[in-house]
């Protein structure tokens, strides 16, 4: 542990410590197990095509089934084995986290915009907008996310953009909640109050003064959501309403499994599965990292 | 307290309009509702019914009227697949979520409550730690690998449950276990801060002042209470529980709620999806509003506030 120095002082001389600072500032303290699974995910996902041994679409029958390369009867041509149409497990998985990832990010990045506009319009206008916009986030909140998901995919029919559009809808209300309250607040501070006597308009104020402010806390919610959103998007499509098949995507290959799990073949469901948990552990622990070191008033959440 | 309940009346009434009319909408704007609505392979004429009887040709306001009186009648349509009316195939089914919802709450609680006690005497002892990362792992695995990893251990590999189906008490446990498991990492963590709360209170303090052995301490005088708020969360949760449990349930088959939806999904049977988003809603937004009225009951500052 070393004592941080005095942050932002105005005189220059002091910018020496403050460049000293930054190399420590980058190693201690940030969490390097979650970061750590996330950039490999995030490698694993851009470079997909370079590193998956085969394509993850397309198997051979007469390999279907084969166990992992250290269980009897496994070879190391399919390091994790090949599913029930001779598929490569590994193949999968590494393009299924591209799918995670490309699902994940668009929705937490949609459902992120679409609240947090609508909740700094609702906190800052107040009024009737404050009440049409909290009174749908009430019912939207009501509404269990996984059977709202459901039915909007049933709707609109399943493909991978849809899901995202649909996760954006179906969790936008998380965002809307918080980021009103916290623009409630910020309102009545100072810095607002003298850029309204500075003659700001609306929309200055809340662009520049209230949309920085809250920032933070956006991120904060974006990254723990992004546990949540990858979970909706295996359960979805775990049930046939998420991304359609033959894509690779991890919820997809679980329902695969469960065709082989009576027979005992457990790689089939337990790699996918250890993909997904480790994705969403990665989330969370970044999230909660991220919540201590940015956002205190989220502490208690 | 009579503006009170009122109040919340309306609010709740005000967001069962909502979702009714949120339901309506998505159906209605995102393309031809009669697709969704008639069966697969239903003839020409048979469409031109639907259109007929939906009121497609009169305006949204019209339409929309047709679709509130069906729903207070309880007429949520008839499932493609059963053929018979989709609120009663919803009913048949309820007890089965229930009893599912119930068993996973017990779960959840035997498991949740004590080990989150037991954090909060132990602050950052080796308890306390290993709870963290319990409740980490409850808020990351998603429930139905959970339930495909019971199954392939204690059915597979073990052969001592049965992978699916219901009927007797055995069939319950994997699901139950399977659904409380996230909502065991929830309840500890409630009950670890409840109990810090209460144990750094006055009444505490004046109890160790007396003093009362640690263990009354905590047994007698702060368990009691710091199972309050836990015990609030828990009924919100088994509402919650009824409405989750659509992945849990398809995996082992399970005939409740869920397994409904699934089926609905799966048959392309539009009656049933539409209305179960529209009865789990409903049920959330009236256990919302029982227990807002209890706690006003129970406090009455609350009753006064405003």
């Amino acid at each position: 542990m070393s004592v941080r120095p005095a942050p932002a002082s105005p005189d220059p001389v002091v910018s020496a410590p403050v460049i000293r600072r930054l190399p420590a500032f980058r190693t201690e303290g940030l969490p390097m197990l979650p970061i750590a699974i996330l950039v490999t995910l995030a490698l694993l996902a851009v470079f997909a095509e370079l590193i998956a041994p085969y394509n993850p679409e397309i198997g051979s029958l007469s390999q279907r089934f084969k166990p992992p390369a250290w269980i009897a009867g496994g070879s190391t041509e399919y390091l994790l084995g090949t599913d029930h149409i001779g598929r490569d497990v590994l193949s999968r998985l590494i393009f299924g986290a591209r799918v995670s990832m490309m699902v994940g990010f668009t929705a937490v990045i949609i459902a992120g915009v679409l609240g947090s506009t609508l909740g700094i319009l609702s906190g800052y206008l107040g009024g009737w907008v404050d009440q049409v916009i909290m009174r749908v986030t009430d019912t939207w909140l009501a509404l269990p996310a996984l059977t709202f998901a459901i039915f909007l995919a049933a709707i609109v029919g399943p493909s991978e953009w849809n899901i995202v559009i649909i996760l954006g809808a179906v969790y936008w209300t998380r965002y809307a909640r918080v980021i009103r309250g916290e623009v409630l607040s910020l309102k009545e501070r100072d810095f607002v109050r003298l850029a309204i006597v500075a003659g700001c308009s609306k929309w200055t104020i809340m662009r520049r003064h209230l949309l920085p402010n809250v920032a933070n806390t956006a991120i904060v919610l974006a990254t723990l959501m992004l546990g949540v959103v990858i979970v909706s998007e295996a359960a979805l499509s775990f049930l046939g309403v998420g991304v359609p098949p033959p894509k690779p995507a991890w919820g997809l290959m679980l329902a695969d499994g469960k065709k082989g799990l009576m027979a005992g073949y457990w790689w089939l469901t337990v790699f996918p599965g250890v993909c997904i948990v480790m994705m969403v552990l990665a989330a969370n622990l970044l999230g909660d990292w991220l919540r201590v070191k940015l956002d205190p008033q989220l502490r208690q959440l | 307290m009579r503006r009170f309940v009122l109040r919340r009346a309306a609010y709740a009434a005000l967001s069962l309009f909502l979702l009714s009319i949120t339901i309506f909408l998505f159906v209605r704007v995102t393309g031809d509702p009669t697709v969704l609505l008639v069966e697969p392979g239903a003839s020409k004429a048979d469409l031109e019914a639907l259109r007929t009887e939906l009121g497609l040709d009169r305006s949204l306001l019209v339409q929309y009227g047709t679709f509130v009186r069906d729903l207070v009648r309880g007429d949520f349509g008839r499932s493609f697949y059963y053929r018979t009316p989709v609120l009663e195939l919803y009913i048949s089914r309820l007890p089965n979520s229930l009893l599912l919802a119930a068993a996973a709450m017990v779960f959840s609680l035997l498991i949740g409550i004590p080990s989150g006690i037991m954090a909060a005497v132990r602050v950052g002892g080796w308890w306390d730690r290993g709870g963290k990362i319990f409740a980490l792992l409850g808020l990351s695995m998603p429930s139905f690998w959970v339930g495909l990893l019971l199954i392939l251990f204690f059915s597979v590999y073990l052969g001592w449950l049965p992978s699916s189906g219901s009927g007797t008490a055995l069939h319950v446990l994997m699901p139950a276990f399977a659904l409380g498991w996230y909502f065991a990492a929830a309840h500890m963590r409630l009950a670890r801060s409840s109990m810090l709360e209460v144990l750094g209170s006055e009444y505490v303090k004046l109890a160790r002042l007396k003093g009362l052995p640690e263990a009354r301490v905590i047994a007698k005088h702060a368990f009691k209470n710091a199972l309050i708020p836990v015990l609030t969360l828990a009924g919100i949760n088994l509402v919650l529980m009824v409405n989750v449990a659509v992945v849990v349930e398809t995996v082992f088959a399970w005939p409740g709620i869920g397994r409904l939806l699934y089926e609905g999904i799966a048959f392309r049977d539009f009656p049933v999806v539409q209305a179960t988003v529209l009865l789990g809603g409903s049920m959330i937004v009236v256990v919302n509003l029982v227990i807002d009225l209890l706690y006003a009951v129970i406090d009455p500052r609350i009753r006064y506030e405003r």
